[in-house]
């Protein structure tokens, strides 16, 4: 599917949208770590709970569970939350 | 000449050392700076006159310290992340010009209850000992302690104390500690024994183990907690900074969030020697740092601990302080500073000491300033302005 990087992360892809594959949340994020090393922990911390400023959008929809099956043509919007200065 | 160096030697090791850092090729220095908003570093001449500020490296990143591999005089490990995205660690080999990012930075072991914890950042980065070359040891917020074998670029949590039932009580909650989270620091490796430790935690105290992390001990008799509190409950302590002496590994010199300390081992008292300052003064504050071949010399950046503690310099009139005889007097070094109306907070990271003759000291301030001396502290210029808030400060040299 497609996944849209946002800029903070893009240090790791280069590149805006990018392609990832799997049939769950869990499973997109972690075929983008294989791609990627290291952008997962950037964005899920270590009891695989979402950080508190990452938001995930799948098909504009706010996606809060990690185990939320997904579908090759669905499109994973991936948000930095920004707050503070 | 040289056999007059030779006889000095035999009879005044302190001389010989000067006169052998006088007469060594020109070295030069290296300030590491990390602030809120990235790091950068400042390359020097031989002389430390001109500077030449290298950044900013990660902007926009929170880098809590930046540090310079000792052992082979050019790996750089910088603590990062962003306010938004979860800590991490970069390694470079070139200062700076090429980083990587650590593979699997410091993280706490997975909780099948959901009771783990998380690492919210890498705090403290401490250089193994001299015969563990790539081995690292990296303290974290919320405190956690994990060592790294390659460099930098794998980590993995070290010793039981993370996980450990007393440990964690005595490491309290994320309200007790410090604004931005409580902290594991002062990783120190006694230069005789690398299985010999020391870590501070704000709050959970001092700790000790003399077996390489398979057991450690709190070191906490004679430290002071806030009044109203019992000083026998580790969890109240709060020490900011502990040092070591180079010249000495039996001493350590600490600031506390309540008093200056000093210990010399075997003994396991610390000794407030804070109570030896100015009265308007007062012995409250963040950074302290030692003379790397005097270990009756060190220096502290006093900050305002009365009423709300506004942790700002005493007065508005900022000024190093030192001690040349192990706590028993103190000397305020002003010269330079400004004599008003400056505010300022050094954090705990954010003194350094280089080991040229006579010494080089460098602080940084919250708003942003980078001060140095030359001479010991005698007279202080200020060498670089309007960076972000400073909290770690790292003297180096490179050949």
């Amino acid at each position: 599917m497609k996944v849209l990087i946002p800029t903070p992360l893009r240090s790791y892809t280069q590149h805006a949208w990018v392609e990832a594959g799997g049939a769950t949340l869990a499973e997109v994020l972690k075929d983008l770590d294989r791609q990627y090393p290291g952008i997962r922990f950037r964005m899920i911390n270590e009891q695989d709970q979402m950080r508190r400023h990452v938001r995930f959008f799948v098909n504009g929809d706010a996606v809060f569970d990690l185990l939320l099956p997904l579908k090759p043509t669905d499109e994973l919007c991936i948000v930095q939350a920004l707050s503070g200065g | 000449m040289v056999r007059r160096t030779t006889k000095a030697s035999a009879q005044n090791p302190k001389r010989s050392a000067r006169a052998a850092a006088r007469t060594k090729p020109a070295r030069r220095a290296l300030v590491l700076v990390a602030t809120r908003k990235g790091a950068w570093l400042f390359h020097g001449d031989a002389a430390r006159r001109t500077w030449r500020a290298d950044g900013p490296h990660f902007l926009g990143h929170i880098v809590n310290h930046l540090v310079l591999d000792p052992r082979d005089g050019r790996t750089l490990l910088a603590a990062a992340k962003t306010g938004h995205l979860g800590p991490t660690v970069f390694c470079s080999t070139d200062f700076g010009r090429t980083w990587k990012e650590a593979t699997k930075p410091p993280a706490f072991a997975k909780a099948a209850d959901g009771s783990g914890r998380s690492v919210d950042h890498t705090f403290w980065l401490t250089p193994a000992h001299a015969n563990e070359p790539n081995v690292w040891y990296a303290g974290t917020s919320p405190q956690g302690l994990f060592r790294s074998d390659d460099g930098g670029i794998t980590w993995a949590p070290f010793s039981y104390i993370n996980d450990d039932p007393t440990y964690r009580e005595w490491m309290g909650t994320v309200q007790d500690g410090t604004p931005d989270g409580p902290k594991l620091h002062s990783i120190i490796i006694d230069p005789r024994d690398p299985k010999h430790l020391y870590f501070g935690m704000s709050g959970g105290g001092v700790h000790e183990s003399l077996d390489g992390g398979k057991t450690f001990a709190p070191l906490i008799k004679g430290m002071q907690v806030v009044e109203g509190f019992d000083a026998s409950v580790v969890t109240f302590h709060d020490p900011h900074c502990v040092r070591m002496c180079p010249s000495n590994p039996d001493r350590l010199y600490q600031q506390n969030h309540c008093g200056i300390y000093r210990l010399d081992r075997p003994d396991n008292e610390w000794v407030r020697i804070g109570r030896a300052m100015p009265k308007k003064v007062g012995d409250i504050g963040f950074t302290m740092v030692v003379h790397p071949r005097d270990d009756n010399t060190a220096w502290v950046l006093p900050m305002d601990g009365q009423t709300v503690w506004p942790r700002t310099s005493p007065d508005g009139k900022p000024s190093v302080y030192v001690t040349r005889n192990g706590g028993k007097t103190w000397h305020r070094l002003d010269a330079g500073l400004p004599q008003q109306q400056a505010w300022w907070t050094i954090k705990r990271q954010a003194m350094s000491v280089d080991a040229r003759d006579p010494v080089g000291l460098y602080f940084g301030t919250t708003s942003g300033e980078l001060w140095m001396s030359r001479d010991g502290g005698a007279k202080w210029a200020c060498f670089a302005r309007n960076l972000p808030e400073i909290y770690a400060v790292e003297a180096a040299e490179l050949a």
